[in-house]
């Protein structure tokens, strides 16, 4: 693991048609200490991957242009299979549709509604936070 | 309520289960018991204290009282450590036992089973060193509502989130087909663990031995005599070679000198070797 991570746990690109969710998620993920950047759909995603690549991606599925999906397996075509850490983060909760994100490249899932303490727990899962002593 | 009230609800919480409620838990006992007043028609915290307080309470209220002032929180594989620990000593632990035997593994205090169900995730992974040695999970609690959850092994949405990751939560869960966006255990991770009553305060001897004990998270609502009491009836049921797991807040310094804590293993305790050996 890489400990200068854990000091300063990196960028963050937000990705949701949702400025509600985009803003909810941005103030979680900077109370950890991220630099958040956002985008609304995974077109603008896969831009912004290109202009400058994130730690990590918090994708949601269904979205207008391009699906979370369709971002991850570009993403993945384009950057490989490790980075940007990408974390599914969407309503859709049935177990066919996380394995599929698993299958497309994905590190974590989280199933919307999703709390601090959720997300918390998924980022110390991909060792972007150190686990906390709850 | 009253102070004399509060007294009457606090002393018998204690006597009954070890848990500690001071004053300032006062907002505490209002919340936490005002479901079960509406439920029962009792009119105040008052008129419960005065019922509780006759010189032999009902044996029903009194219990439900007290289950309703634990604190059940948890999450799978909570704080990490005691689970990396437990990986990498299970194998050796369990090749030590003759063939046929079954490891035993304790959680006191489990809860909705959590962590239980953490233990035989961890089991699962590793049946290959394991030399087909069966592994028995015990989970036991003092509050019968939260026991029948872990029984049932069917976790929430929120619950699955904490501490689980998804590739486990796919290879060891499936979705509830009854609906309500839950999660069950596979059932053959839910045959490994049992879950009974038991109050720590009781003699634990019945349960038998084991080679794993967690306790965890629980010791911190007691005072010092039964922490220290707790720690040596727990120290009494674990195997020579066993491991003791306490809560990240929780430690054996000047409660028992049955226990010593494994140097560099935050959490984690063994029998004091020269007692292994005569034991
Ligand atoms: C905070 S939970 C800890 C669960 C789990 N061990 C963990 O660390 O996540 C504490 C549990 O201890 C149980 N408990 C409290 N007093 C007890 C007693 N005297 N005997 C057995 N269980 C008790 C409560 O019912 C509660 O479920």
């Amino acid at each position: 693991m890489d400990t200068d991570r854990i000091s300063a746990p990196g960028t963050c690109l937000v990705v949701d048609d949702s400025r509600t969710v985009r803003r909810a998620a941005r103030r979680m993920l900077e109370a950890q200490g991220f630099i958040v950047a956002e985008a609304e759909d995974g077109a603008q995603a896969l831009e912004a991957c290109r202009a400058d690549l994130p730690d990590l991606v918090l994708l949601d599925w269904n979205m207008p242009v391009m699906d979370g999906p369709s971002f991850l397996r570009a993403a993945r075509a384009e950057f490989g299979p490790d980075r940007p850490v990408v974390m599914l983060c969407t309503t859709e909760a049935a177990l066919e549709r996380i394995l599929e994100a698993l299958e497309a490249g994905a590190q974590e899932y989280v199933m919307k509604p999703f709390d601090e303490t959720i997300l918390r727990d998924k980022l110390a899962q991909v060792g972007l936070l150190p686990q906390s002593p709850a | 309520m009253t102070p004399q009230g509060f007294d009457v609800v606090a002393r018998l919480v204690k006597a009954r289960s070890g848990l500690v409620l001071t004053p300032d838990k006062l907002y505490m006992l209002e919340t936490r018991l005002a479901p079960m007043l509406r439920q029962q028609g009792i009119a105040s915290l008052d008129a419960l204290a005065l019922r509780l307080g006759r010189g032999a309470p009902e044996e029903r209220l009194a219990a439900a009282v007290t289950e309703a002032l634990t604190t059940n929180e948890t999450s799978f594989f909570r704080d990490g450590t005691p689970f990396e620990h437990l990986r990498k000593v299970l194998p050796k632990l369990t090749m030590a036992r003759p063939p046929g035997a079954a490891v035993r593994i304790w959680s006191a205090a489990c809860s909705t089973g959590q962590e239980a169900y953490s233990v035989a995730m961890l089991a699962a992974e590793l049946a290959p060193q394991l030399g087909g040695r069966r592994v028995e999970i015990l989970g036991t609690d003092i509050a019968e509502e939260i026991l029948a959850r872990a029984r049932e092994g069917a976790f929430t949405q929120f619950e699955v989130q904490r501490g689980l990751p998804v590739q486990m939560l796919v290879k060891y869960f499936r979705q509830d087909p009854a609906g309500g966006g839950r999660w069950r255990i596979a059932e053959p991770l839910r045959a490994m663990a049992r879950f009974q009553s038991f109050n720590l305060l009781g003699d634990p001897r019945a349960l038998g031995t084991f080679d794993v004990i967690f306790c965890r998270n629980v010791l911190i609502y007691f005072d010092p005599p039964t922490k220290a009491q707790v720690l040596a009836a727990v120290a009494s049921r674990l195997a020579p070679d066993g491991y003791l797991y306490l809560g990240g807040a929780e430690t054996v310094l000047g409660l028992t000198d049955r226990l010593v804590p494994v140097p560099g293993q935050r959490g984690v305790h063994e029998l004091p070797r020269p007692a292994a050996l005569t034991a």
